[in-house]
Formats: structure tokens, sequence, C-alpha cells
């Protein structure tokens, strides 16, 4: 029996155009033994939500750097759930200003991680989250 | 109503979910596959496979992209492997970066899967995925193999048709490669296609097919010359002549031409019984997979962990040959 894996979508939305942080999650998370489906840059709302749909991906982890997550993180959650995958867990990392982090977390997101957030912290987090749907 | 049920009215969540079922190969999965393998075996099952980097994600985007925009467009499904650690059992699964054109059109179905610890340039549920992609009512399922080496064949097992992907300018470095793989191909491609070098490339592509198919030759006969068939003694001879299309992904040059020799290949098949064939042989290897997998769990039950360490340990004492230990263990 093949073991199951977690599945985690890494995107990038937006037009801010500098992915090494998220290359960098996307490294720590294969590392971690999660596999994850990277997107590369410039992801619109429908984009991600259809990939995480394609995927059946546990977990869509979003790199946002512009200052447009409040714009873009509530259109991929209702995309998300209006794809029927009210089960997919969404985590935001990049330049968040701690004000919008209850907000963001309103909007369905299950974490928000800044600079210099420790990956092993991300990674304990998806586990435990997606393992409490299992 | 069920998930085959769903599946087969095209659900995309319904199929996103039995394709995850299947890769981990559940009790649920297997149930579904079960009642969907009837629906199955309609699909054209079309392989791509190539070194790291020949571009084999782009031409994949593009290939589907022309079934797309074809008169009458075909549904895609793309199935694309990337490895996995053989360490952590990790993946980053990469091949959507170079497909974004695809997306937003509900006539495509694009699929990430890992290695899982196979080896063969395949994971191990990549037949049943495109098994619930077939029922699931796509016309062209692409696969797309990890960057390939020379055995990383197990695409020709499961394909109708496979594509073998080259670029200009690898050097002497790839006719490894090529002894490995070409003996797959039915197509060979010679992608990024404007780079230079692409001339001595398309040469040593040409020169690899000419040993393996009978050419035409020229001979002298009653002082006339004529076209035969050589070499004559050769058991019956495959009329399919191996064609070679020079592309650029990045652009779509090639991709007309390419579509047709795909369109002629599976006319080919079907033409001479060979998609019957494949058919066969592909089955026949999934059925072997299968029994080698459920007679070795069988087996393992027959056997305690006491005994089987016994076993081992009197092997690495000398006290017993690998075949002794094997007489040991079996019942």
């Amino acid at each position: 029996m093949a073991d199951k894996k977690i599945r985690v979508l890494v995107a990038k939305p937006g037009l801010d155009g500098h992915d090494r942080g998220a290359k960098v999650i996307a490294r720590a998370l294969r590392d971690s033994g999660m596999e994850v489906i990277y997107t590369g840059l410039r992801q619109t709302p429908e984009m991600i939500a259809e990939a995480a749909l394609q995927e059946d991906v546990d977990a869509v982890g979003l790199s946002i750097l512009s200052g447009a997550h409040l714009t873009l993180v509530p259109r991929i959650t209702q995309l998300i759930q209006a794809n029927g995958q009210d089960n997919v867990r969404i985590f935001v990392g990049g330049i968040i200003p701690d004000e919008d982090v209850p907000k963001l977390k309103e909007m369905g997101v299950d974490g928000v991680y800044g600079p210099g957030s420790p990956t092993h912290a991300i990674i304990d987090d998806i586990r435990k989250l997606v393992n409490k749907d299992a | 109503m069920s998930l085959q049920d769903s599946v087969l009215q095209g659900d995309r969540l319904a199929v996103s979910r039995l394709l995850t079922q299947v890769e981990n190969d559940t009790p649920a999965g297997h149930a579904a596959l079960n009642q969907l393998f009837v629906h199955t075996g309609k699909a054209h099952l079309i392989g791509i496979t190539g070194a790291p980097g020949t571009g084999k994600s782009s031409l994949v985007n593009q290939i589907a992209l022309h079934y797309r925009q074809a008169p009458q467009p075909l549904k895609v499904a793309i199935v694309a492997v990337d490895p996995s650690s053989p360490f952590t059992g990790g993946a980053v699964l990469g091949d959507r970066v170079r497909m974004r054109e695809l997306s937003g059109d509900s006539g495509v179905f694009i699929r990430s899967m890992a290695t899982r610890g196979s080896l063969g340039g395949l994971a191990q549920a990549t037949a049943g995925m495109s098994q619930v992609l077939d029922a699931a009512g796509f016309d062209v399922i692409l696969i797309e193999t990890v960057g390939a080496g020379q055995s990383e064949v197990e695409i020709a097992k499961l394909a109708h048709t496979v594509l073998v992907v080259d670029v200009p300018g690898l050097g002497d470095d790839v006719q490894a490669i090529k002894a490995g793989i070409l003996e797959i191909a039915d197509i060979l491609v010679l992608n990024k296609a404007d780079r230079p070098g692409v001339e001595a490339a398309e040469r040593a592509l040409l020169g690899m097919l000419k040993l393996g198919h009978p050419t035409k030759h020229l001979v002298q006969h009653h002082g006339r010359l004529e076209e035969v068939l050589a070499p004559a003694d050769d058991a019956p001879v495959d009329d399919w002549l191996i064609p070679i299309r020079r592309t650029v992904a990045t652009e779509g040059a090639g991709l007309p031409e390419l579509l047709e020799v795909l369109a002629a290949h599976k006319a080919h098949l079907q033409n001479t019984g060979d998609w019957q064939r494949r058919e066969r042989a592909r089955l026949h290897t999934q059925l072997q997979d299968l029994l080698q997998q459920s007679l070795m769990a069988s087996w393992r039950n027959t056997v305690t962990d006491a005994q089987y360490t016994d076993a081992l340990d009197q092997l690495v004492a000398r006290k017993l040959s690998p075949r002794q230990a094997l007489q040991a263990l079996l019942p």
C-alpha cells in the first residue's frame, strides 16, 4: 500500500516577481516528505483554484509580497470553496502587516507567516491541520 | 451518486479525488477502478520522454494547445511525473509551470504525480490514473515521464505512441542516452530546433535510425536500378519508419507537423492491429505487476519476522547461499 502523502500547492498570486520565498518553502516542504506542486509566478486566483482542484491538494500556500493580499486571498478562498474543496487548508506567507492577520484569518486562512518564520513551524502547522481533517 | 458515476459524467472534483484514491492505492480506489474499467480503452495514450531539460513540459503544453485549437477540439488530460526524493519521499512537482496557457480550459485536466519510489520513469499508479482519465472521457492522455536516462523505458509499455524528445548541442555525451531510449521511440522530436547544431543532431538521429530499421536500398538488377527493402530476411517488416520532427516548443513552431505524425501513428496502429497488440501488452504488464505485489504480500503473511531474520542471519554468516535461504523461506 502506498502511503498517503500530504500534497501542497505553492503558488504566487498577483504581479510581484519575487519567488525566492515560495521556493524556500517548496524546498522545505519537500524535505519534510510532502509533495509540493509548484505553479510559478503571476498566477490569477482562477489559475490557483483550478490547480488546487486538479491536483486534489490538502493545502494551498500563497506567497504575496505586493500588498494585494486583502484582494487576492478572499477571491482564492471563495473559488476553492465554490469548487467544493472545503477541506483545503490555506496558508499565506510574505509581507503581511500585523493588523491584516486577523482579517485574513476571518477569510478562512489557517496560518500567516512573515519574514523569518522558521520553516519547521510551518511544516508542523500543515501536518497538524491536514491530519485533523483526515 | 457514487464517485465512479460522477467520474463518468466528467465531474472534475470527482476525477481529481478518484485520482488521489488510485494514487494512494486505497480499497475505494480499487473498487471504483473495477467499475470504471469497462469504460476505458478509448483514449489515445501518448508518452513524452527524454532527458531532463529537453523541453518535455513545454512540448506537452503545446501539443495540448494544438489539440484544443483543432477544428474538432479533443479533450486532453495530462499526467506529469516528477521524481520523489529517495531520502524523504517528498517531491517538488513543477511541470505545471510550463503549462499555464492551458489554464481556464475545461477541456484540459492536468495532474502532477511523484514517482514514489518507482524507477522506470513513471509511478506505480500512472497506469491506473490514466484509466481514470480515459473513463472520464478524455480523448488524448499525454503522459510526461521524469527526465529520463537510459533505462526509464516503462512508458513504452503504457503508451500507444511514444515521443522521445532530444535537443541539439547535448553532444557526444548523449549518445548513450540515445542508445537506451531511442528504441522505444515511435516519433523523435528534435526540440529547441532554433539552436545551433540542429543539423548535426538530426544527422546523428537519422544515422542511428538507419541502423535499426529497414531502409530502401538501390540495387542493380538485370541492368536496372531497383529499390528493395533491406534486410530482406527480417521478420515481418514493421513499415512504421520513425519520423523526426523539429520543434521549438516555446513558440509552437513545428507543432502542426508533429500533430500530423501523431495522427498518422494512431492510424498506423489501428490499421496494422498494433493498437490491440499494444493494448494487450500493456494489460499484460499491469497484470504481472499486480501479481507480483499481491503474491509478495500473501507470501509475507506466511513467514514470521523471526524466520526471515534468521534466514538473513544465516545468509550473512555464509551458512546458507542466497538460493538456500530462499528455499528456507518458501512454503
